[in-house]
């Protein structure tokens, strides 16, 4: 039995459209370790790095010329926040991946700045996953992960990095900067896998 | 941190509202007893979760308040009403001794300070971003800890100032306020943002290494840890915490 909190009625009935323990916001808040990275796209370059060392590079004019998906699509912050039907441009992974030979299971995401964050490839792929270069038609400002990020949004937030610069696919399964730091590893928001263990 | 620390299945737990503080018009601090308790950091945050008599809940996270030692003291969070909010109005304006809530916890140890880390500590807090910040320095005045701690707190006005008497008299570590819509009467300084300028003056220079915590609402983190980089500071010594209009 769950403990009933005197007095409390809060907004009174769950949303179908919110994962468990979400709440609804029209803000869109910003979650993020230290100070914001400034990176210029003359020297911005997206790397994806295979199992054997091989690098598949793309600077972002050449980003640019690839074609382009526009998703929307509802995010779920492991901080309880949701936001509903959030537009944005970007390359699909599909197209990144197209001419990558590797055999490996899961994928270290590498942002600029330092930060890292782990899934399996099958997340990345079959329309599940961009590389989001754009927010409700305008550039994707710094706070939010631009130049460009990581758009991956059947996980929780945390797996969209932010200031993507490569995808390293690896044999092994290796934990990132919040996996390692007690929470969840795969991150669904439906099945609430916020923390380790959840 | 050791990762065999951090990976610990969190459950939920049945907390007793011991007492309550009111710390200003739109913020209290509730102390809570959690029999299992494993103990914090400095920084930490919990879930909380509210169920009705219905069986609906609803789950935030706030900061934690109180120091990370001794392990058995109770619990403290201090919660801001944020309007419109669902689970902060309940915390604010209607818990009272004795109600019961259930929290999951710690979480969170990248914004975590504890008191043998070797550096200056420079905690830069806005509104009630400044009570993750509060437990870092009750922490280090437990544990009498030497190393220089300074605390950056801006908030609108004298009336909104969190803890103020306690941090009127915190020995060792010092406090600078800055008042964004009005000061004390007779304040040396005029009323303004924590821009780069007063930031300079009041920061520790990036030559002492600080290890930087900053955390407030999203517009005073960015501003402040961006002038923080401009002022030489390693950005990988800046830790932020930032949380947005709602959250409530």
């Amino acid at each position: 039995m769950p403990v009933v909190t005197r007095g409390f009625a809060g907004r009174g009935r769950s949303d179908p459209k919110l994962p468990p323990g979400q709440y609804l916001t029209e803000d869109f808040p910003v979650l993020s370790a230290g100070p914001t990275p400034h990176i210029d796209t003359s020297t911005w370059e997206f790397q994806i790095i295979t199992e054997s060392g091989a690098r598949h590079k793309w600077s972002w004019d050449q980003l640019m010329m690839l074609p382009t998906e526009e998703p929307t699509v509802d995010l779920h912050c492991v901080t309880k926040w949701s936001k509903l039907h959030t537009g944005w441009r970007g390359v699909p992974l599909d197209t990144l991946f197209a001419n990558v030979e590797s055999a490996a299971d899961y994928a270290l995401v590498h942002a600029y700045g330092g930060y890292t964050t782990n899934l399996p490839l099958a997340d990345l792929l079959d329309g599940q996953a961009w590389i989001a270069y754009q927010y409700e038609g305008e550039p994707l400002a710094p706070e939010h992960g631009g130049p460009a990020r990581l758009l991956v949004p059947h996980l929780y937030l945390w797996k969209s990095a932010k200031w993507v610069r490569a995808i390293q696919m690896t044999t092994e399964d290796t934990p990132g900067f919040w996996e390692t730091a007690g929470y969840h590893n795969y991150g669904d928001p439906w099945l609430e896998q916020r923390y380790y263990g959840d | 941190m050791a990762r065999a620390a951090l990976l610990r299945r969190l459950t939920w737990q049945a907390a007793t509202v011991l007492e309550i503080r009111e710390e200003t018009a739109t913020a209290r601090t509730l102390v809570l007893a959690v029999p299992d308790w494993p103990g914090h950091l400095a920084g930490q945050h919990v879930d909380v979760k509210l169920t009705s008599e219905d069986g609906y809940s609803a789950q935030r996270s706030y900061s934690i308040a109180s120091a990370g030692m001794p392990v058995e003291a109770p619990l403290e969070l201090t919660v801001q009403r944020v309007p419109d909010g669902e689970v902060s109005p309940y915390l604010v304006d209607a818990a009272t001794v004795g109600d019961q809530m259930e929290i999951r916890g710690p979480v969170g140890g990248y914004f975590a300070w504890q008191p043998d880390d070797g550096r200056p500590v420079l905690a830069i807090g806005g509104g009630s971003g400044v009570v993750p910040l509060m437990a870092m320095l009750r922490t280090h005045m437990v544990a009498g800890a030497k190393m220089p701690f300074r605390l950056i707190y801006s908030v609108r006005t004298p009336a909104d100032v969190i803890y103020a008497k306690e941090l009127a008299a915190t020995g060792s570590a010092e406090v600078e306020f800055i008042y964004t819509r009005e000061t004390p009467s007779g304040w040396p300084h005029a009323r303004g943002r924590l821009d780069a300028v007063r930031l300079s003056q009041l920061a520790y220079p990036a030559s002492a290494a600080p290890h930087v915590f900053v955390c407030g609402p999203t517009g005073f983190v960015e501003s402040v840890a961006n002038a923080l980089v401009l002022l030489g500071h390693d950005a990988m010594d800046v830790k932020t915490e930032r949380f947005g209009p709602t959250g409530g």
